[in-house]
């Protein structure tokens, strides 16, 4: 494998009312099956570490993590150079199962944001009532024009993850969001 | 503005996180059917004032396709639904009788 993987920004940060910068290189791995399946749960459980996560929730366990997608998918963190062995592990794990896996680490972009202002910010670019979610949460919206999911690691802790290809919309859309001084507090 | 709760997903969210789809409940009638049930098919829609059932996608959020049952001039919402539905649940049909009695019902 290529020694000059890079992330979709490398190092891009930011320091308005929250702090911003983009996570770097993350493992990604959809899966897609039935998850009421007990195969499936016991092939995770056992690869990750994680059990099955509730309705648009996040369990997580060391550097694993599985994220409840739809009610047929799910997204499995993992570090970025585990993610091609776990697919491998998976697959053979789910052989004859209903389901399949697609390593999609390299097609994703991160940004994590830190601060008790991350609904504020948030709030601007996506029509979500952010006071409904919690820490273990997920939210897959639309920040501005393009898709995301927003993962709530800690009180103060988010990341929002969207399609590598509109990283650097992201970025300057939440650079605008977290811009020092324009903090609506609307959940302050 | 029209607030929607996905059955598939449990998110209540606001217009623009989902993509309408148009009509819901159409039979299909293709090839080797009636003209006239083909040309209705393609071409026929309700459009009414007032109650409606349509077909909607949470395109930015979980990707599934549900119905909605609403009125087209208040943007009430009735409720919203499975799309592996032939035809208006029953408790949908109960709610918008009791909160539109004039309406002649589904057909």
């Amino acid at each position: 494998m290529s020694e000059n993987l890079t992330s979709a920004l490398p190092n891009a940060e930011f320091a308005g009312f929250v702090a911003l910068r983009e996570a770097g290189l993350q493992g990604m791995i959809t899966l897609r099956g039935d998850l009421g399946s007990k195969a499936l749960s016991k092939a995770l459980s056992e690869a990750t570490g994680c059990a099955l996560p509730a309705q648009r929730k996040i369990t997580t366990k060391g550097d694993h993590a599985l994220a409840w997608m739809s009610p047929d998918e799910l997204l499995i963190l993992c570090p970025h150079d585990k993610a091609p062995k776990l697919v491998v592990t998976l697959s053979k794990a789910l052989s004859g199962e209903f389901a399949t896996l697609a390593n999609v680490s390299d097609a994703r972009a991160v940004f994590q944001i830190s601060g008790p202002g991350w609904r504020d910010a948030l709030a601007k670019i996506s029509p979500v009532d952010f006071s409904t979610l919690a820490p273990g949460d997920l939210r897959r919206t639309r920040a501005a024009q393009v898709a995301a999911a927003i993962l709530v690691d800690g009180p103060e802790e988010v990341r929002v993850i969207c399609f590598r290809s509109v990283a650097q919309y992201m970025f300057d859309l939440l650079k605008t969001a977290t811009a020092p001084g324009s903090e609506p507090m609307l959940y302050r | 503005m029209l607030l929607l709760t996905c059955p598939c997903c449990g998110v209540t969210a606001e217009e623009t996180e989902f993509a309408p789809g148009g009509e819901a409940h159409l039979k299909r009638f293709g090839p080797g059917s009636a003209d006239e049930d083909y040309e209705s098919y393609m071409f026929n829609r309700k459009n009414p004032r007032g109650v409606h059932f349509e077909r909607w996608r949470h395109a930015y959020g979980c990707g599934k396709w549900f119905l909605a049952a609403r009125d087209t001039i208040t943007l009430e919402v009735f409720g919203t639904y499975p799309a592996q539905t032939t035809e208006p649940p029953a408790e949908i049909v109960e709610k918008i009788k009791d909160r539109r009695p004039d309406w002649e019902g589904y057909a």
